[in-house]
């Protein structure tokens, strides 16, 4: 009980207030990103979790500006130690990402240049962002970083091209690139996805010592419970691109208090469980061109009822540094804990 | 060191397979150059006489050997029609079509590749929509008509009114600076306009890769992209479109040769067939089929540069 009694400190390095990231098709507007709000406290680790398609990558990219037309972001704030980075122009925002707030993707694979050694592709990153360094400079600091991320022989990986090196290999190289300018902020969206679990496992530890040592935030985007479960200090459950529910994680894992969420934790396979069939989630995604009235997850939640379809829940506070959409919460705290 | 001197190898098989090739063909299409040469009305004896003096009695297998034999210490032969020795020939029209030849190219490429770009970054981007739809059409279209337009047309359209109805250029001719200018618009038009679509397709079609969120969440702006990462990788069938395109260009160079009235290598081989002159047409072929090899070569070995995948390979 001892995290709930502790305060957060008010120190943001990050704060998403009420963004809307929206696609426009033909046939009509696609809210892909619908009023979410995400703070992240200096040196914290966030998660974002949610199934595919549930707008987790596209905060991401919305925060980054990489959102590829015909998406853009509609409206809300996107506050980067105070300053509003949703409405800078273009060339503003190049110059804080890659600096300050940096991204590492999904896929290693294909996330890296084929035709440029990675080593440039690193100290590409320093160059454009301090002018005043010189190549041999950015050369040797790129150098160093590899040595940090746990790339053996870096002088030599430095003059590599991606094909020359495997999946683990390249998402390091994709770290050593976003932490080459000591970033405030690191946004992982799905970092080992791709990876086998022993390059996973390693993956993350890394990242989780790189946070302590230089001291930046990170957002880990994932769908994967237990790299939350292993990394971050505070979660944020996305579906349909709402925040369903956000808490502590041993809070969130405890005291689970979203029905979705609960679905999510039961959809894990765990051994020695007798079950003989995979807990799913009955039912899809609504399609966000055509959301329910009602909560978005009504269609699938097994407590829905009447007011659920008609009606769209607010977020409600469950305990402190827990809340949760979802009318089951609206009364007690007590109670939201009977059902959760 | 060893993949060179491999490909050496290979373009040396090519080029023998080629002559023997020409030389069987040669040898058994109708007509005789000697009845050409002397005309229809010549008696007996003197063709005779004349075929003998032309060694075209003995078996093929000798006359070929005779030719590769001479041809390894330079001598290609005399021209019948022209009466003088091919090589001599052929160093005299080489420079007008390698001039021509590297202006098409130049136009072809260069404004191949940069209306390319141009036309991607137009389509890609989202202000000014009506303004960059419109040269995106321009040079699209303009590259329709380049690729649609067979070689002699585009030669007489310029012609008509660049040279003659507004007098820019010299009509035809090869001896003024300026006359370059059509001949190498009219052949490379058509290759002007396939790289441009290439380019264009292969350039949108990066700009959708990962590595291209990755430069931009690393804080490249717009055309950093394009110049440090998207071009080098779009280039990739690019490049091998313009190899294939060099042969293409070299005969495009028969016709525009012929139409500018230009002396080049192109010109000779049309003579060369007119009048069945065969060392000389044996000469051409020999000549512009190194070209072409020394062209592929040079197109392998940049493609070897652009992409890191395929030089530590094979």
């Amino acid at each position: 009980m001892e995290m709930k009694e502790q305060v957060r400190e008010p120190d943001f390095v990050l704060e998403i207030r009420h963004l809307r990231s929206s696609f426009f098709t033909r046939r009509g507007e696609v809210p892909a990103v619908n009023d979410v709000t995400i703070q992240v406290p200096r040196g914290k680790i966030i998660g974002i979790v949610g199934e595919s398609g549930c707008g987790k990558s596209m905060t991401a990219k919305s925060v980054m500006g990489l959102l590829k037309y015909p998406g853009r972001v509609v409206s809300g704030e996107i506050l980067l130690e105070g300053r509003d980075i949703a409405g800078m122009k273009e060339r503003e925002l190049r110059k804080i990402c890659g600096n300050e707030i940096t991204m590492i993707f999904q896929e290693p694979m294909t996330s890296l240049n084929p035709v440029i050694k990675v080593g440039k592709q690193v100290s590409e990153a320093l160059l454009l962002h301090h002018r005043e360094l010189s190549r041999a400079q950015a050369r040797e600091q790129a150098i160093e970083m590899f040595r940090k991320v746990g790339i053996n022989e870096p002088e030599k990986r430095y003059d590599c091209y991606p094909h020359e090196l495997s999946g683990g290999l390249r998402q390091r190289v994709m770290i050593a690139m976003a932490m080459v300018c000591r970033p405030k902020l690191l946004i992982a969206d799905e970092p080992t996805t791709a990876l086998d679990v022993t390059i996973e496992a390693q993956i993350l530890k890394l990242m989780k010592q790189l946070r302590d040592e230089i001291g930046m935030s990170i957002i880990i985007i994932t769908h994967n419970l237990g790299v939350v479960a292993e990394l971050c200090d505070y979660v944020y459950v996305m579906y349909a691109g709402k925040i369903m529910e956000q808490a502590e994680t041993f809070e969130l894992f405890d005291h689970t208090a979203h029905p979705y969420t609960k679905g999510l934790m039961d959809s894990i396979p765990r051994i020695g469980s007798n079950a003989e069939h995979l807990h799913t989630i009955p039912g899809v995604v609504p399609n966000l061109l055509h959301l329910p009235k009602g909560c978005l997850f009504s269609n699938r939640c097994p407590y829905a009822d009447d007011r659920c379809r008609q009606e769209r829940p607010e977020l409600y506070q469950v305990s402190q540094q827990h809340c949760a959409r979802c009318f089951l919460l609206e009364k007690t705290g007590e109670e939201a804990e009977a059902h959760g | 060191m060893r993949i060179f001197l491999k490909r050496l190898a290979g373009m040396l098989v090519v080029l023998v397979g080629v002559v023997l090739l020409l030389f069987i063909m040669l040898r058994i299409i109708p007509g005789s150059p000697v009845t050409t040469l002397l005309g229809e009305r010549a008696s007996q004896q003197v063709i005779d006489r004349m075929t003998e003096e032309l060694g075209l009695n003995d078996p093929l297998f000798m006359q070929f050997l005779r030719y590769v034999g001479n041809a390894l210490h330079g001598d290609f032969g005399t021209s019948y029609k022209l009466n003088r020795p091919v090589s001599a020939l052929i160093m005299s029209a080489f420079p007008n079509t390698v001039r021509l030849s590297i202006f098409a190219a130049l136009f072809a490429w260069g404004v191949g590749i940069i209306a390319g770009i141009i036309s991607a970054i137009c389509k890609n981007q989202q202000r000014f929509r009506l303004l960059s739809s419109l040269i995106d059409r321009l040079f699209m279209g303009g590259a329709l008509v380049g690729v649609s337009m067979p070689v002699f047309m585009t030669c007489l359209f310029l012609q008509y009114f660049l040279a003659y109805r507004v007098q820019l250029f010299p009509l035809s001719g090869f001896d003024q600076p300026l006359s370059v200018v059509l001949p190498a618009i009219a052949l490379g038009w058509n290759s002007a306009g396939t790289v441009a679509r290439m380019t264009r397709s292969s350039l949108l079609e990066v700009m959708q890769a990962d590595y291209i969120s990755t430069a931009r969440a690393k804080g490249r702006g717009s055309a950093g992209i394009i110049l440090c990462h998207a071009l080098k990788n779009s280039m990739l069938p690019v490049v091998t479109m313009m190899a294939l395109q060099i042969s293409s260009m070299l005969s495009g160079a028969v016709i525009t040769e012929t139409v500018f009235g230009i002396n080049g290598i192109g010109r000779l081989a049309v003579t060369a067939i007119q009048s069945r002159d065969m060392p000389l047409l044996q000469g051409t072929v020999i000549f512009t089929t190194i070209l072409v090899m020394l062209g592929n070569l040079a197109a392998d070995t940049l493609y070897s540069v652009l992409d890191p995948r395929i030089r530590r390979e094979g």
